[in-house]
Order: structure tokens, then sequence, then C-alpha cells
């Protein structure tokens, strides 16, 4: 047994065999061989390369009928290299000498090449580094023959490990198949890591190198809880894990039941319960959860992950994605572009380094220096609208000035579609992320500018206690629950009142049960979380009187500091909901 | 009987060498040293090319490859063993051919 501890950024238990994975997707074993075995695989190797080498021949006839022989000459070159006796020589002898099982040889040698190619200051041979990353995907497919394992073939359960995963490859996971993922590489605020969440499989990244002390089908089991990757685990862990799972699943059926229930407390006081998501079809799992709407549809996906910026049509088609997910008439908050210039730059613009991103050209103000691409996105929001509830909520706006230069430009967005004849809401309600101090001071003014506010608590904390919550030195400061923090979300909910205008907050927050109670009795009435999140907060919501909620936060906001604040919701939710304590 | 000392089939012939411009304007690149390759593994002899005290190994396109051998780069080509004499030309040819891709 082995434990191994990593950052948890996705909750639950899972246990299972492991499936190896490199960057191209396949299974390769760094397995090491029996001395006795090493004969066999070297047959094995030998007729894995026969057989990649008949199959580019045939690509090479293939080829060569539809396009030309010159085309298909390409693919005799692939063939003859897999017959390259310099090449093959040197992976039979990490097989015998290293005892290497032939995928992990085959993979070393034809990589080792591919650097050789790219290193040797040659642009010719740099482009031919393609050519055998081709070779080795094709070699090693015929090694693993019927063993073959891309992700979206998965036939039996799987916990995935790998140095790192793009969100392109996390977003193809299954999660019905891939019970969990581990990487080597990442952090709390990786968009692989985001994602996780949003699957709702267990994850844990960053537990630096330990890929070479795991095989594929060894067992394993991840606690995505507490960030811990148990390699081998012995019985007595596996049944103490084995319990754990139940009581969580059987935790997680009786918040399930309540799914029908209204989000009510207990005298009678209507919440809604709204859900966050990064892909269009997590909204039917929203749903399913007990989501009355989508309250934060964050878009960055549509932009990561590629090299061209996303085109109308494709904002266009995700958002009527959305759409179909969700029952007739229920709200969808669009979010506009909400990247750091660190995480994504328009590829039209050069890449200028900023000394403080955080503090830099990021979301709205990223948008409003490159309106082509902002306007981009709106047109295909209000087009989108024709057909539902669509709301737009603009991130991170600091200023009025700010807040009037987005407004101007829905007016101008949709004075273009109107000129164009393109149908498009004419009324769309608009919304403002209060996210930063200045915003949450002028709640009062910008309230009145827009139709709602929606408090994003993540960088709110962030920016007023002015601490990076993934930076471990000064992680200790960042707490939601801050009387600095609650001061300001205090100011929002009774600024929008007074206005007249409801209050959202979308932020990590709002779905932790110890603050839901809170919240509630500050006088928040709308709540946006992760789906999983939605009956929990709902349970919260119905196990407590308005009266309780407010004498709880009253209490709270007399506090002087973070710890005492934490201490004091731990006592009132035992006492309020011992169930919790899980 | 067991085996004697004897001697290997290329010392029985001298080496034949001949040096060689690349005139390809895309130097010695993949489909040039695949068919010099495909060709040299014909001959029972050893196929060998040298640029600056580098040797490939004539019958492995990768290290012909590895030559990097972009147009204008002198070779020696070197080739020894019993079918020497007839592998010298066909082989010295195609190396020196304008593109050994074309029909």
């Amino acid at each position: 047994m082995d434990t191994r501890r990593g950052t948890p950024v996705s909750p639950g238990v899972a246990a299972g065999p492991v499936l190896l994975l490199d960057t191209e997707w396949f299974r390769i074993s760094r397995r090491k061989l029996r001395t006795a075995d090493v004969d066999a695989e070297i047959e094995r190797f030998r007729t894995a390369m026969a057989a990649a080498a008949t199959e580019a021949r045939q690509e090479q006839q293939n080829i060569g009928k539809q396009l030309g022989r010159q085309y298909g000459a390409i693919f005799e070159a692939h063939a003859m290299l897999l017959e390259d006796p310099a090449m093959s020589g040197e992976i039979e002898l990490q097989i015998r000498t290293d005892e290497y099982a032939a995928e992990y040889a085959v993979s070393r040698v034809i990589r080792r090449y591919a650097k050789a190619f790219q290193s040797v200051g040659s642009s010719m041979l740099a482009g031919r580094a393609s050519d055998l990353f081709d070779l080795e995907r094709r070699v090693i497919g015929c090694l693993l023959g019927d063993r073959r394992e891309e992700l979206k073939h998965l036939t039996a359960p799987v916990i995935v490990m790998a140095h790192d995963l793009t969100p392109s490859q996390a977003a193809q996971l299954d999660p019905s198949k891939v019970h969990a993922f581990v990487t080597e590489a990442g952090g709390r605020t990786s968009h692989t890591s985001i994602l996780a969440a949003a699957l709702e499989i267990p994850a844990v990244v960053g537990v630096g190198p330990f890929l070479e002390d795991v095989s594929g089908g060894d067992e394993a089991i991840v606690d995505g809880n507490h960030g811990l990757v148990i390699l081998d685990p012995d019985d007595a862990t596996r049944a103490q894990y084995e319990s754990a799972r139940k009581t969580y699943v059987s935790f997680e059926r009786s918040l399930d039941e309540l799914r029908d229930l209204p989000a009510e407390t207990k005298d009678g006081v209507r919440i809604t319960l709204l859900g966050n998501i990064e892909f269009p079809h997590e909204a039917a799992h929203a749903v399913a959860k007990g989501a009355e709407g989508i309250g934060l549809y964050r878009t960055e996906f549509l932009y990561l992950s590629r090299d061209s910026d996303p085109t109308e049509e494709e904002h266009y088609k995700a958002y009527c994605e959305v759409l179909s997910h969700l029952p007739a008439g229920v709200p969808l908050v669009v979010r506009t572009l909400d990247l750091g210039a660190d995480k994504f730059n328009p590829r039209s613009e050069p890449v200028s380094e900023e000394q403080n991103p955080a503090l830099g050209v990021r979301s709205v103000r990223l948008c409003l220096q490159n309106l082509p691409l902002f306007k981009t996105q709106l047109r295909a929001i209000f087009r989108a609208a024709v057909h539902g509830d669509i709301r737009i909520l603009f991130p991170m706006i600091t200023t009025m000035r700010e807040l009037r230069r987005c407004k101007l430009l829905l007016k101008e967005v949709k004075e273009d579609l109107f000129e164009d004849g393109v149908p498009f809401a004419r009324e769309v309600p608009i919304g403002t992320m209060v996210e930063v101090p200045a915003a949450a001071i002028l709640a009062g003014p910008m309230a009145r500018e827009v139709d709602y506010l929606s408090i994003g608590t993540n960088d709110l904390v962030q920016y007023t206690l002015a601490a990076d919550r993934t930076n471990e030195h000064v992680a200790e400061l960042y707490s939601a629950v801050d009387p600095a923090v609650l001061f300001l979300i205090q100011r929002v909910l009774d600024e929008g009142r007074k206005a007249g205008k409801k209050v959202n907050v979308c932020g990590e927050m709002s779905g932790e049960p110890f603050f839901a109670a809170l919240l509630l009795g500050m006088g928040l009435r709308q709540f946006s979380v992760t789906p999983h999140s939605i009956p929990e907060v709902k349970r919260v919501i119905r196990s407590l009187t308005l009266t309780e909620a407010e004498n709880i936060a009253r209490e709270a906001l007399l506090l002087e500091t973070a710890s005492e604040v934490m201490n004091y919701l731990r006592t009132q939710s035992r006492r309020l909901l011992p169930e919790l304590e899980l | 009987m067991s085996a004697i000392n004897r001697p290997s089939a290329g010392t029985l012939d001298p080496p034949l060498s001949r040096d060689i411009v690349v005139v390809n304007p895309q130097g010695l690149h993949l489909r040039p040293a695949t068919a010099f390759a495909k060709l040299a593994r014909q001959f029972a002899s050893s196929v060998a090319v040298c640029r600056d005290g580098q040797r490939a190994n004539g019958k492995s396109q990768m290290e012909l490859l590895m030559l990097a051998a972009e147009s204008g780069a002198r070779l020696t080509l070197e080739v020894e063993g019993p079918d020497a004499a007839t592998a010298l030309d066909p082989l010295a040819d195609l190396l020196a051919a304008a593109d050994a891709s074309d029909d």
C-alpha cells in the first residue's frame, strides 16, 4: 500500500483499476517485465511492427488511389520507417536490457527520435516529428489490439491517471466509466479541476511524479475529499473506504428525495435555487438535481482549448443547446467572457506580459478592449434569447462607467441586428456581477442601472482581503466569512432591496451548507450553486425558519474575526442540522 | 566441426566509395531517404552514408534523416561487401538524383 497526497478538487471516493494515459490518450504501461517474459515481449513487438507496416502499406494503396501516388508515398515512407533496422533494434534493446513493456519501449524510442528531429536545427527534419508521432500511435494501436482503450470506448469502470489532462480531454471523460481521476500536474483553479467538479467525479491533482510507480490495472482508491491517492490498498483500508462510500451514497440518495420539494423555509418563505454550469449539457443535470433555472452559465469553455475565437454561430448554438435542456420559461443567465489575459488572449492581439494579472486586463475589461470579440458574443445572446428567458451578466464590473459602456454596446448590437434583419430579443434583462469591492460599495447606483445583481464571492473575497487563495502562504487570509466580506455582502443585499432589484449569490460560498443559513438570514433569497450542492442547500433551507436564520446572521455579523464566525456557524449547524456532520 | 574463424564476406572485397553533393532543394528528406534505404536493403553489402564524420547506416532511413543533409551538403557513400561493385552506381545515382520522389 502506498499513499500519495495531492490537491482535492472534486469530492467523493472511488476505487477501481487504474487506467494510465499518456498525453496522446493511449494507455501506456510503464510496466517492467519479468525476465522470463522478455522473449515473448520481443515477439509481440515484432508482430505489432509488421502489422503496423502492413497497415501503412494498405493506406499507401488507398491514399494513392484517392489522391495520387505522391501522397501514398508518404505512407510507404512510414512503412519503411517501421521496418527500419536501427529503430526496431533500439526498441528491442530496451525491451531486452531494461525489461520494459513493448508499448513503453516504443514510445520512448520514437519520442527520442522525434526530439532529435526537432533539435537538430533543420526545419525539414523538425516537420517530420509529427510523422513519428503518427507512427507511435500506429504501433501502439497494433500492440494494444483489442486492449486499445480510448476513453470514449471504455467498457469497464476505471480510475484515470495521467500526467495532466487538458480541459477538452477532461470533458471527454464519461462519468459512468471514469470513476475518478488523478494527475501529477495541475492546481485547484485549473479549468480541468473545475470541470471535474462539474462532472461530479472525485479528482485529485498536483500529486507530483508518481506514475512511474503505477501500472495499468493496479487497484487504487481516490479520496477526493481529502486529496489522497491510495495505490494497492490493503484489505482494511479497502473495507474502511467501502463503508464510507456507502454512507456517502445513501446520504446523496436521501438528498435526491428532496428534489421535487420546494426550497422553502419552515415558515414558508420561498427561496429560488439555480444551478451554475460550464457546459450546455450540464443544464439537464442541474434540472435533475432540482434547479429552477441556470443562475450562471460560464461561457469560458467556448474560448479555451482552441486556436481561433468562437464564431457567433458557435455561441448561438451553445446557448440554444442549454435552452433545449431546460423546461420552457426557465431563466438562463449567460455570463459574458470572464477570462484573464493570462489564460486567454484574443487571437488577433499580441500577448502582453502583466505584472499582476488579477488586477490587469481580464474579464469585462478584456472584452471592452476587444469590441469585435465582445460583440460576437452579445449578438449571439440576443439571437438565442428569442427562444427562451436568457439574461446577460457582466463579470468584474468595477466602475459605473464600465457598466454604462457595456449597456451602450448592447444598444449598438441590437441596432446592428435590427439592420441585419436577424431575429433577436429586444428585452433581455441585464445584470452585473459584484465581485470587486468598488462595485459592492457602489451597489446602490449599480442596482439602479441594471435588472439584477449577482455576487461572485470567489473574487469578492480575493479582492477584499487582497489574498490569492491558490497561494498557500496567504490562503489562511482567504475566508468567505471574514467580517469585511460579510459587511460588503450585507451592503449589496440591502442596496438591492432598496432599489427593488433581485440579488443572487453565485460563488462557491452559497453552495456551502454552513454559509447558506447565514446568507438566508442576511436577506438572500436566490442562490446559484453547482448542481450537486442544490439538494444540500435545499435541505438547509427547509430545516430552518427565517427567524432562526436571521438570528444566526445577526449574531455572526457582530463577530470580529473569520475564525469566530466559522466556529459560531459550526456550532449552530451542529445544533440545527446534525446530519450534515459527515 | 565447430565454427572456424571465417573472414566475413565484407573483408574479401575492398570498400568502394564516392563523394556526392545533395542537389535536391529540400535536402535528403523523408521520401528520398526512404527510396535510398529501400534500394540499399536489396544488396548484401553494407551501405554507409557519411557527412562531416557522422556515419549513417544506408539501410536505415532514420539514420539517413538524422544526417540532416540539406541541399548542398557533401556526402560520402561507402559500400562494402560481395555486391559492392553492382550496388555503388545505382545507389550513388539515387542519392545524387534531383528528387528521388519524382516519378
